[in-house]
């Protein structure tokens, strides 16, 4: 890869979803969001289903609090953009608002923090965007139908900007990271057999000598 | 592992499909003939004059289902695909792979050479013994010189004119004993060399119809990993060829295509009656032999075989999809080469 690739890249921003892939697995987000090379399992078809539904945007208020679905979110410090499920604004005693992002999540909470990245992603562009602290956001499970409070502490925010600047960097350079060293998180990625990360470590040069020297010294059988 | 889905192939003149639900219907006469879930398919080829609905060319194109236009003898007409997972990068990657070609087009001609031999060698193995000696000792002298050509591209510097050249000579020593290959006692089975556009006798009919479904297969498999089938390494581009589909097509030849050739003609299930001679002297398959081939060529890509590279099973008619992929990884730096498909 050349840096004429790069060039073509790196004044866009990078969807703000690809840092839910991009904490689980760099090379994951890349070839979803960069090599554009996507698997549908079951688990990503049913995502689409449920976003199909949160996705229809407007606004509404509920007990005083003001309700904004599918909202347009940036942050240009770390160079992310995309849409918020959800952000509800709590009044605040001295009239202002606090913005609390939701994200609507099938399944039920995972003991990696890919969503809680994403979540807190949001948060970061909400703080730029508005100039207002967001202290805390929920996560809601379709399977537990509970809301999952996700305080944004000084460690998620430092692994939310990490993941950002890691992917930011593969975004602008257009080059495919290796798989990850987390081989257990292979085991249940929808993109393995695309990834191919057995293959991707494997010396193919080397591998063809061998063959060509094994195959070419067989002999027809008698 | 990537679901081996299915291909519909429709030869019968006149057929209609349309979308019914999420199905595919077939109707011959208004009589509905076929009907299969548009999720277990990967594509849709028909042979000549037949009505496609426009529901059912939209939902193929959302569903990602590649429809193939084909004149009623198997020559290429059109595609309709919808939008191609396109990536812009792999492409470059690929176009500028295309001006230095020189190892991809190594691993091209290793593999074939390699599974011509061992179809040569697999032919000894199996009847070998019913053979005249001398007919024998010709086989294996070919088999030994092809040895030697394999061992030479592996070795040889970065000439692509040179690599190429070794790739002819071995298709004229594997072609000059693949008459030894026919067992059929049909006097006009017989091979006396390669011909095509128009085919000249039946062999060459037959091996050039299933050198046409390769290539479609190839086509898609290209397609769905985002590369491009017009641009190739051994095969010098040209307008309207699709260059790269037959550059993957060259390993798979002659397993895919020759040795079911010789199958379907050694089991006489194919017979002289099953071929059409024009006046000119072309040689069609019937319409009857069309069916028997299109049937044989599906059994054929259930068969399940061991990827050498991949070090684990998959059925032949994914190989196309399989090879397409390690050449995109290769392209994109995760491999150091592009690795064969070796036949054992």
């Amino acid at each position: 890869m050349t840096a004429a690739d790069a060039g073509a890249l790196d004044s866009d921003p990078f969807p703000l979803s690809a840092l839910q892939h991009a904490v689980y697995c760099l090379r994951q987000a890349t070839l979803i969001h960069i090599e554009r090379a996507w698997a549908d399992n079951r688990f990503t078809a049913e995502g689409h289903v449920l976003h199909a539904v949160a996705d229809k945007g407007g606004s509404r208020k509920a007990r005083g609090v003001r309700r904004v679905m599918a909202l347009p979110l940036a942050c240009k410090r770390l160079g992310f953009a995309g849409t918020a499920d959800l952000v509800e604004f709590h009044p605040q005693p001295d009239g202002t608002e606090t913005p609390y992002p939701v994200e609507y999540k099938r399944g039920k909470p995972k003991l990696h923090r890919a969503d809680e990245v994403q979540l807190c992603a949001q948060a970061l562009a909400l703080e730029e965007m508005t100039g207002t602290p967001a202290p805390q956001g929920a996560i809601f499970y379709a399977e537990t139908k509970r809301r999952v409070v996700v305080p944004f502490d000084a460690e998620l925010r430092r692994l939310t900007e990490e993941t950002a600047t890691a992917f930011a960097d593969v975004f602008s350079s257009g080059v495919t990271p290796p798989p990850t060293t987390r081989r257990e998180r292979c085991r249940a990625c929808s993109l393995k057999d695309i990834c191919r990360p057995d293959a991707a470590a494997r010396p193919a040069k080397a591998w063809r000598a061998r063959m060509v020297a094994r195959l070419s010294a067989e002999e027809p059988a008698p | 592992m990537k679901k081996l889905l299915n291909t519909v192939y429709v030869t019968t003149e006149g057929a209609a499909l349309r979308k019914d639900s999420e199905n595919l219907v077939a109707e011959v006469e208004g009589e509905e003939k076929a009907r299969v879930p548009l999720h277990m398919l990967a594509s849709i080829v028909v042979f000549g004059p037949i009505f496609l609905s426009p529901a059912l060319v939209a939902a193929c194109a959302e569903a990602g289902i590649c429809i193939t236009l084909l004149g009623r003898n198997g020559r290429f007409q059109a595609r309709i695909e919808g939008p191609v997972s396109g990536n812009v990068l792999l492409r470059r990657a690929q176009y500028r792979a295309s001006d230095r070609p020189e190892d991809i087009v190594r691993s091209l001609v290793v593999g074939k050479v390699s599974n011509q031999r061992a179809v040569l060698m697999r032919a000894l193995r199996d009847y070998g013994g019913e053979m005249e000696g001398a007919v024998r000792d010709a086989i294996a002298v070919v088999v030994e010189r092809l040895a030697h050509i394999m061992r030479r591209v592996e070795l040889a510097g970065e000439d692509v004119d040179r690599l190429r050249g070794s790739e002819g000579e071995a298709a004229n020593l594997y072609f000059s004993v693949f008459d030894h290959l026919v067992r059929s006692p049909d006097a006009e089975m017989r091979w006396t060399g390669r011909s095509r556009r128009p085919p000249l006798d039946p062999l060459n009919a037959l091996l050039s119809f299933l050198y046409t479904l390769l290539t479609h297969d190839c086509r898609s498999a290209c397609e769905s990993v985002g590369l491009d089938p017009s641009v190739g390494f051994l095969h010098r581009d040209r307008p309207g060829r699709p260059s790269l589909a037959l550059d993957l097509m060259e390993e798979l030849r002659p397993v895919l295509v020759d040795r079911l050739a010789l199958s379907l003609v050694n089991r006489r299930q194919l017979r002289t009656g099953d071929f059409d001679r024009s006046d000119s002297g072309a040689v069609l398959l019937t319409d009857e032999a069309r069916r028997t081939v299109l049937t044989a060529w599906q059994e054929r890509k259930k068969e399940e075989r061991r990827h050498a590279f991949l070090e684990e099973k998959a059925p032949l008619g994914l190989v196309p999809f399989l090879q397409a992929q390690m050449l995109a990884r290769h392209l994109r730096g995760d491999l150091d080469a592009y690795p064969p498909w070796f036949w054992k």
